[in-house]
């Protein structure tokens, strides 16, 4: 069985004063295998950030509403549904079973506590770890992570690391007691372009080496392309597309999933060729009940598209699912010759 | 952390500076001038001019500037026009008092004000937050003299239950070491005239509380708001800490900062009131004595005390910013 | 199935979406000013405090000066005459009738309110106007010029206000205009601070340098790009301070240095003449304190909703 099995999630925001509500995510659902990367890719205002939370449960109490299911395996092989436990018993998870990685690292520390506390703090919560002992896992956890001088640097502050030592330091935070989960939520967006690659590159080897299954969120093909076995496409608060990644980037089916690989530029690309934007933006939707919210902005866009939520289905391969009344079946002569190579690794 | 200091203690000096440049302004322009003042306005002009001799007014402004700098920095402040005495002794005899009045109404500010401030973030829309919030706001409404005469008028006069004016009963014979009369039973071991002195500091302390406490509830109330919507409060949770880990360690510790700061900017607030919650409960300290120099425009004492305000108001910020830097690693480096 | 259906049928359906794109920051600000109780009931006490205050002279039943019931009150022997149907609020001290000085006192209030707040706004906003736009676009020269102003700034907020205010007062002698400007004078260098502060946060926004950019002129920049978008705290610090003067002015005549004119009566006034009888007619000092204090919380309920209002933080 799977190691996190995501059923219907939804997420609505109900808003104070009653005010409109909102449903950030709206029937989600996705696996991750132990030890699997799994990318969760869309644009901003998807649902992805929300769906991470909601699966941390750190999104706040009051004025949010959960639906569907999202199970973590337990301890005894026992399915535990994350959505309905206790606050206790979710704290107990949080940071031991699964763990998280943020966007921003300077934000998502502490600016006035040291590094060393803020790595500490959660072996002390989790194993027990007290002191010298503490600190001394401390370090090994910052070496482990590429932090130079690690005795040194647990006792500076945030703002004494550089934007790519403080990603690290988050990262060994997040690993410290060995979780088989984690979840990075865009964990390069706030980096720089080099640095980027050096976070990707940590985090790769820590999937491969501790066998800890990560659910990668971000907007990024290129991060999806390089790291994830699994990928699954959101569009306003849904998953539109689900394939492996090979599949995903030779074949996308889903016309969003196709545009936004059709928006981005290839070195393999003929010269001059231009780049096809994805148009209108997030904004431009129909509810799902009424249809396919992709549809305003959709190329492909008949009337049959509209009528309820389109289904998910298997039109080119088993394990390829598309949520689309139309999809681009690719050999048809559409925008997909190109795509049958080989896909960058 | 010596250089912070030294550098901060160097910049001092043009604004104290200033301060005299325009304090000797304002002695020049004030009517009739020293003389009036010490002679009353029905001086005749010979006798005027003999005093305006005496008093070196007779000089170019640049020596009398001169003058003045240099009696300011001996600390010689000049003769009260009410009693006789040197400023400075008049000073040093009721500082204590103020000290006293002004510490006790700020722990009262800050022991009440913080935690509530704290409690009403909480639970943001629940009674306690929305009493704590038009509490403040009508704490801040609430002209100081008159909450000091309504606390004296019901819970001395008519519920007897505290002193209504002064430091320590008459009839109570307490040994003086310190001038601070609260320690000076400890000190001695009359602890009746401690608890005389306490039971007299209530009423005037918590009036004068009023706006500090006002300020620090709604202000600790807005910073616990934005820290608890702060990533890195996100963050702790996301690691499964204890409740009262995230907020001991990483909520409350950085929603304290501004509200430091704030506890420095609202002194200036406090011996404003002082001048009018000691002169409602004839508390004999530097208030009320300014409040008599008022009355009597004796401008030695009026322009001696706006200098020692001045120079304690930036000196308590100064101590101020240095425990900012203490807790906030960020303002270290710099 | 024509190509217009297709259309119109997915515009009808996307029309039933919420659209996320925002109004204006000033619109946006007025809705949920509209819909802030806070900013509700302070509208509704500065709007009755404003009809007092315009019509109140002309109503007021009894002259606010004449001791017409000189013979009924006997200050020194503590007999007072308490709120009856002649007299709603009573007499004071010397027979006069206190609603009708109350009446009358709230236009005096007012004056001292309006007048010494655009004392402090336009000395404060002047002054910290000129700061700011000299350190934001004024070069080495300009945050030279900067330093040594705000430095000056910074010496004022080191005098307690009720001393400066007292200073201002011993100089130029005991009148309403003296307490005006004594109280303005307080709020001077509080204006100066904030709108400096936003425009220095202004001026280093990306707009500006865009402007700079285009080459447009930098007085033009400022006038015209970071003094709009820097007034939004200007604004409501207006509203507080309102509230403050008022307190403040009635300090002052605490401390003697009010108006002494009887023929003009003023709540702070009122109030510090009352509290010398309070133990014999504490209704006296009640009416100008009650009088006082609500309409210094009208003014703060309502600046404290416009900045909350404003506060781009709290949107959405």
């Amino acid at each position: 069985m799977p190691l996190l099995s995501v059923d219907e999630l939804t997420v609505t925001f109900t808003g104070a004063h009653g005010r409109r509500t909102n449903r950030a995510v709206d029937g989600v659902s996705f696996q991750v295998d132990q030890g699997q990367v799994v990318g969760l890719v869309g644009e901003s205002g998807c649902g992805k950030s929300v769906t991470s939370l909601a699966l941390m449960g750190l999104l706040p109490s009051k004025g949010v509403e959960l639906g569907g299911r999202a199970d973590l395996e337990g301890e005894a092989g026992k399915p535990q549904n994350l959505l309905t436990m206790s606050r206790s018993k979710l704290r107990d998870l949080r940071g031991r079973k699964m763990a998280m990685i943020f966007q921003d690292p300077l934000s998502s520390l502490n600016p006035v506590i040291p590094i060393g506390v803020q790595v500490t703090e959660i072996l002390e919560r989790h194993r027990g770890l007290k002191g010298e002992a503490a600190r001394k896992r401390a370090a090994e956890l910052l070496d482990r992570v590429g932090i130079p001088d690690p005795r040194r640097r647990l006792k500076e502050f945030p703002h004494q690391l550089s934007g790519g030592m403080r990603q690290r330091a988050m990262i060994a935070m997040a690993v410290a007691c060995a979780p088989e989960l984690l979840i990075a939520d865009e964990p390069t967006t706030a980096l720089d372009v080099t640095i980027q690659a050096q976070i990707l590159e940590l985090l790769k080897e820590l999937v491969d080496q501790e066998g800890t299954a990560l659910l990668m969120i971000t907007h990024d093909l290129g991060v999806v392309a390089g790291l994830c076995d699994q990928v699954n496409v959101l569009y306003a608060g849904r998953v539109v597309e689900s394939a492996a990644r090979r599949e995903l980037f030779a074949h996308p089916s889903h016309p969003y999933a196709n545009g936004l690989l059709g928006s981005i530029p290839r070195l393999d690309a003929p010269r001059g060729e231009p780049l096809t934007p994805v148009r209108g933006s997030i904004n431009d939707r129909i509810a799902w009940a009424d249809g396919c919210a992709f549809a305003p902005r959709c190329d492909r866009y008949e009337l049959d598209c509209l009528g309820g939520a389109p289904g998910l289905r298997e039109p080119r391969a088993a394990g390829h699912q598309v949520r689309c009344v139309h999809p681009v079946l690719h050999g048809n002569g559409e925008t997909d010759d190109l795509r049958t190579e080989e896909v960058p690794a | 952390m010596l250089r912070l200091v030294a550098r901060r203690l160097l910049q001092l000096i043009p604004t104290l500076l200033g301060l005299s440049v325009l304090l000797f302004v304002w002695l020049n322009r004030l009517p009739g001038g020293p003389a009036s003042a010490i002679l009353g306005e029905r001086a005749t002009d010979a006798e005027v001019a003999r005093i305006n001799r005496l008093l070196g007014l007779d000089q170019p402004l640049y020596v009398q500037y001169w003058r003045f700098l240099k009696r300011i920095v001996e600390l010689d402040l000049g003769t009260s026009v009410q009693t006789g005495q040197p400023v400075w002794d008049e000073f040093t005899l009721r500082f204590p008092a103020t000290v006293e009045l002004s510490l006790l109404a700020m722990l009262i500010a800050v022991v009440v004000g913080v935690p509530l401030g704290y409690l009403a973030a909480k639970r943001r829309g629940g009674w306690l937050d929305v009493s704590a919030v038009s509490g403040s706001l009508i704490g801040i409404c609430i002209p100081v003299f008159f909450l000091a005469l309504l606390l004296k008028q019901v819970f001395a006069v008519h519920l007897g239950w505290f002193p209504s004016y002064g430091r320590l009963s008459t009839g109570l014979n307490a040994t003086e070491v310190t001038g601070f009369a609260t320690l000076d039973g400890l000190l001695t071991g009359e602890f009746d005239a401690t608890w005389d002195a306490i039971m007299h500091l209530v009423l005037p302390a918590v009036a004068l509380a009023s706006i500090p406490l006002a300020v620090i509830v709604r202000m600790t109330r807005a910073s616990v708001l934005e820290v608890l919507g702060e990533d890195y409060v996100r963050t702790a949770e996301s690691k499964g800490l204890h409740p009262k880990v995230v907020r001991g360690r990483h909520v409350l510790r950085n929603a304290l900062l501004p509200v430091i700061t704030a506890v420095g900017l609202l002194t200036g607030s406090l011996l404003s009131g002082a001048v009018l919650t000691e002169s409602v409960f004839s508390f004999n300290g530097i208030g009320q004595f300014i409040r008599t120099a008022i009355d009597g425009r004796d401008y030695p004492v009026l322009v001696g005390f706006i200098m020692f305000i001045a120079m304690t108001y930036v000196l308590i910020n100064l101590l101020v910013d240095l425990a900012y830097s203490l807790i906030d690693p960020r303002v270290r480096v710099h | 199935m024509t190509k217009t259906e297709k259309i119109q049928r997915l515009a009808e359906l996307t029309a039933g979406q919420e659209s996320t794109s925002g109004a204006s920051l000033w619109k946006e600000a007025a809705r949920r000013l509209r819909s802030s109780k806070m900013a509700l009931i302070g509208g509704a006490i500065i709007l009755l405090f404003l009809i007092v205050a315009v019509i109140g002279p002309w109503i007021a039943p009894f002259s606010p000066t004449a001791q017409t019931w000189r013979d009924e009150v006997f200050a020194n022997q503590g007999k007072f005459v308490n709120p009856r149907a002649e007299n709603w609020f009573g007499l004071d001290h010397l027979g006069r009738d206190l609603f009708s000085r109350f009446l009358v006192g709230a236009r005096q209030t007012l004056l001292v309110g309006v007048i010494s707040t655009l004392i402090g706004l336009i000395v404060g906003a002047l002054i910290g106007g000129i700061s700011g736009a000299a350190a934001t676009l004024g070069g080495d020269a300009g945050r030279r010029v900067d330093s040594v102003v705000m430095r000056f700034i910074d010496m004022m907020l080191a005098l307690p206000s009720l001393l400066l205010a007292v200073s201002v007062a011993a100089v130029m002698g005991q009148s309403l205009t003296t307490v005006m400007i004594a109280v303005g004078v307080v709020q001077v260098p509080i204006f100066a601070r904030l709108l400096r502060g936003s425009m220095l946060a202004q001026g280093g926004a990306d707009y500006v340098l865009a402007a700079r950019a285009l080459g447009i002129r930098k007085r033009r920049i400022v006038l015209t790009q970071i003094v709009p978008n820097s007034l939004s705290p200007v604004i409501v610090q207006c509203t507080l301070t309102l509230a403050t003067a008022i307190i403040e002015a009635a300090a002052l005549s605490y401390l003697g240095l009010g108006n002494p004119d009887p023929a003009v009566p003023e709540w702070g006034v009122m109030l510090s003449t009352a509290q010398r009888f309070f133990d014999n007619a504490p209704l006296m000092a009640v009416f100008p304190a009650v009088g006082i204090i609500i309409t210094a919380l009208g003014f703060t309920l309502l600046g404290e909703a416009m900045r909350e209002a404003l506060d781009p933080k709290l949107r959405g």
